[in-house]
């Protein structure tokens, strides 16, 4: 393998080290003031990274030509769809940032940070390594780049207790996830011999020794908080109700884009000879988390905290898809990854709009009754992606429930379908009591924030995504799902 | 003759005695940086005993690269603990309760 072939084929990571190096100058010298145009900056090298990748996404791309640096990394179909799905997510939390920290948010800090953008850069980057990794050791190094970033962003806002709390909380249990998984990764190698994908599942294929049965469960438990899956979600809530509202967006998505399609690439490409020994671990892990998302959320009153509970809850079914364990309900995980990102940006981005004249924001029910009043177009606008969370038709999110299900049921796993569809009809009355809130309550509190061009935007974009028009992109998106799944069962 | 499974049980107890520094600790929040940095010392114990037993360099140069992203992980992890000791000034487990629910 020669290497120019290998630098072109890391042509979006090399982009992004390059513009995250150098943006990072910048603000090393031009401070604070700068932030404006590194935020451009870092928006432009996304783009421009995300136009790497479409000529591969379209084409379909898959077996050993597709691997790098022998073998290190794996630019396949299924790396290039998480890589667009993360880079477009990382783009819209990008663009609403530098008004909502520009805009009089409470506390005494104010201004977008210079080294905001360079941060989710390279998270971004961490990230891309991530979802390409084909060896342990990129696994590490992509997942360890991700996480020092996102620590550091979660407590960006320095002088807010909630934010300094949500980046130690973050911190320190995303340092632990890191120790166990691996701790994993070390059995493994050691019980294998080798750190390469391949040569694991061939190491793995027989009957599993007792090393190597401890290796696989402390990786799938590594895995399991990194994505935010029961029982390793306790973080979730305190660190997306702490860090700022654009960054919570952030978490929100790309990383859990990120961290799902590793571990997707993990339980396929790894454990693919071990079938039985993960599918029941990933499928308990899915039921608890669509059921405890969907009752833990009921009885909150912090509307960051309910959307964290529902980010738990939508975790579960996307691992649903997973635990089939077939090209169908691979597929199917990937459009819910989609569908989930545009709810979920559009849900933060319509939470960070609203905040009233001190620029307190408006965080909790008591805050947005009446809104349909004050503020109908954002009132609308969450009125659709509560609908489409909660699954209703004919919304794109009961489309992407329906796939999973229907993946779910088509593999003979008929009760776990049923005991997801039950725990979605639970989950559906907090959203609902979302909408009640808004629409038959007296209004309280006016929210008179001016709200960015770039957040309207963002808003228009995900609801117009989640709306019925979005029906017309499911065929191109389920191609494209479809030759990303295929490019994960190539070697098994 | 000190073999294999003498190294692990080390790394093991390490990492127990790390995973149990973070749930049990009641004082402050630099022992638990101290007990992160313990897990990821078990684990660079296994993975060079692993290396070394089957003559494989892949497992020492993991070791350098956790080894590598532990010191900056306790850089960021001390840094978050400035600024949060800025705010409330303590550093006791029990007062990092802002947030409940």
């Amino acid at each position: 393998m020669d290497f120019s072939r290998s630098f072109a084929l890391v042509a979006p990571e090399l982009l992004l080290t390059a513009t995250g190096l150098l943006l990072l100058l910048v603000a090393a010298w031009g401070g604070d003031k700068q932030a404006r145009p590194i935020a451009i900056l870092a928006v432009t090298a996304l783009f421009g990274a995300g136009f790497l990748l479409v000529p591969g996404l379209h084409s379909g791309v898959e077996g050993v030509d597709t691997f790098a640096f022998g073998g290190l990394m794996a630019i396949d179909s299924f790396a290039l769809f998480a890589k667009a799905l993360i880079y477009l997510a990382a783009i819209g939390a990008l663009v609403v940032a530098p008004a909502f920290f520009n805009s009089d948010a409470a506390g005494a800090e104010r201004g977008l940070r210079a080294e905001f953008s360079v941060l989710v850069v390279f998270a971004v980057l961490g990230m891309s390594i991530m979802v390409s990794a084909s060896d342990l050791l990129t696994l590490y190094l992509g997942l360890e780049l991700n996480s020092l970033a996102a620590y550091v962003l979660a407590s960006i806002l320095r002088q807010d207790q909630r934010s300094a709390e949500a980046g130690l909380k973050y911190f320190v249990l995303g340092a632990l996830a890191s120790g166990i998984l691996l701790y994993g990764m070390s059995l493994l190698y050691g019980f294998t011999g080798t750190t390469d994908f391949d040569g694991l599942r061939v190491a793995l294929s027989g009957e599993l020794s007792t090393g190597q049965l401890f290796g696989l469960i402390f990786v799938l438990a590594g895995l399991a908080f990194k994505v935010a899956a029961v029982p390793f979600h306790m973080w979730t809530p305190d660190v997306y109700e702490g860090a700022p509202t654009p960054v919570t967006a952030f978490f929100a998505t790309a990383p859990k884009v990120a961290a799902v399609a590793l571990t997707a690439r993990v339980v396929f490409e790894v454990f693919g000879g071990q079938v039985a020994a993960w599918q029941q671990i990933v499928m308990f892990t899915a039921l608890a988390s669509i059921v405890f998302g969907a009752l833990g959320a009921i009885g909150q009153d912090n509307l960051k905290r309910l959307l964290a509970y529902s980010s738990i809850n939508n975790i579960g079914f996307i691992l649903l898809g997973l635990a089939v364990a077939n090209a169908a309900g691979a597929s199917a995980m990937l459009v819910y990854l989609f569908i989930y990102v545009a709810m979920s940006l559009g849900s933060f981005v319509a939470l960070l709009m609203l905040r009233g004249d001190d620029g307190d924001l408006f965080e909790t029910f008591a805050d947005i009754r009446g809104l349909a009043v004050t503020q109908p177009a954002i009132a609308w606008s969450l009125l659709f992606l509560m609908f489409s969370l909660a699954g209703i038709p004919p919304l794109l999110g009961f489309y992407s429930k329906f796939v999973v299900f229907q993946a779910t049921v088509e593999a003979g796993l008929v009760a776990f379908a049923a005991i997801a569809i039950a725990a979605s009809v639970i989950g559906a009355f907090y959203y609902i009591k979302f909408v009640k809130v808004m629409f038959f309550d007296d209004p309280v509190g006016v929210v008179t924030g001016k709200s960015g061009a770039a957040h309207w935007t963002v808003l228009f974009v995900t609801v117009v995504i989640i709306s019925p028009l979005g029906y017309l992109l499911t065929p191109s998106l389920t191609d494209l799902a479809d030759k990303a799944a295929a490019a994960l069962f190539v070697a098994v | 003759m000190i073999g294999i499974e003498h190294y692990l049980v080390v790394g093991a107890i390490l990492f127990v005695l790390g995973v149990l520094g973070i749930f049990l600790n009641r004082k402050n929040v630099i022992v638990i940086l101290m007990a992160v940095e313990l897990i990821l010392l078990a684990v660079n114990i296994n993975l060079v005993a692993f290396s070394a037993f089957m003559d494989d360099l892949v497992g020492q140069v993991f070791a350098m690269m956790v080894l590598t992203v532990a010191a900056a992980e306790a850089a960021i992890g001390l840094a978050i603990l400035v600024i949060y000791y800025r705010g409330r000034g303590t550093i006791a487990v029990d007062d990092v309760n802002r947030m409940k629910g």
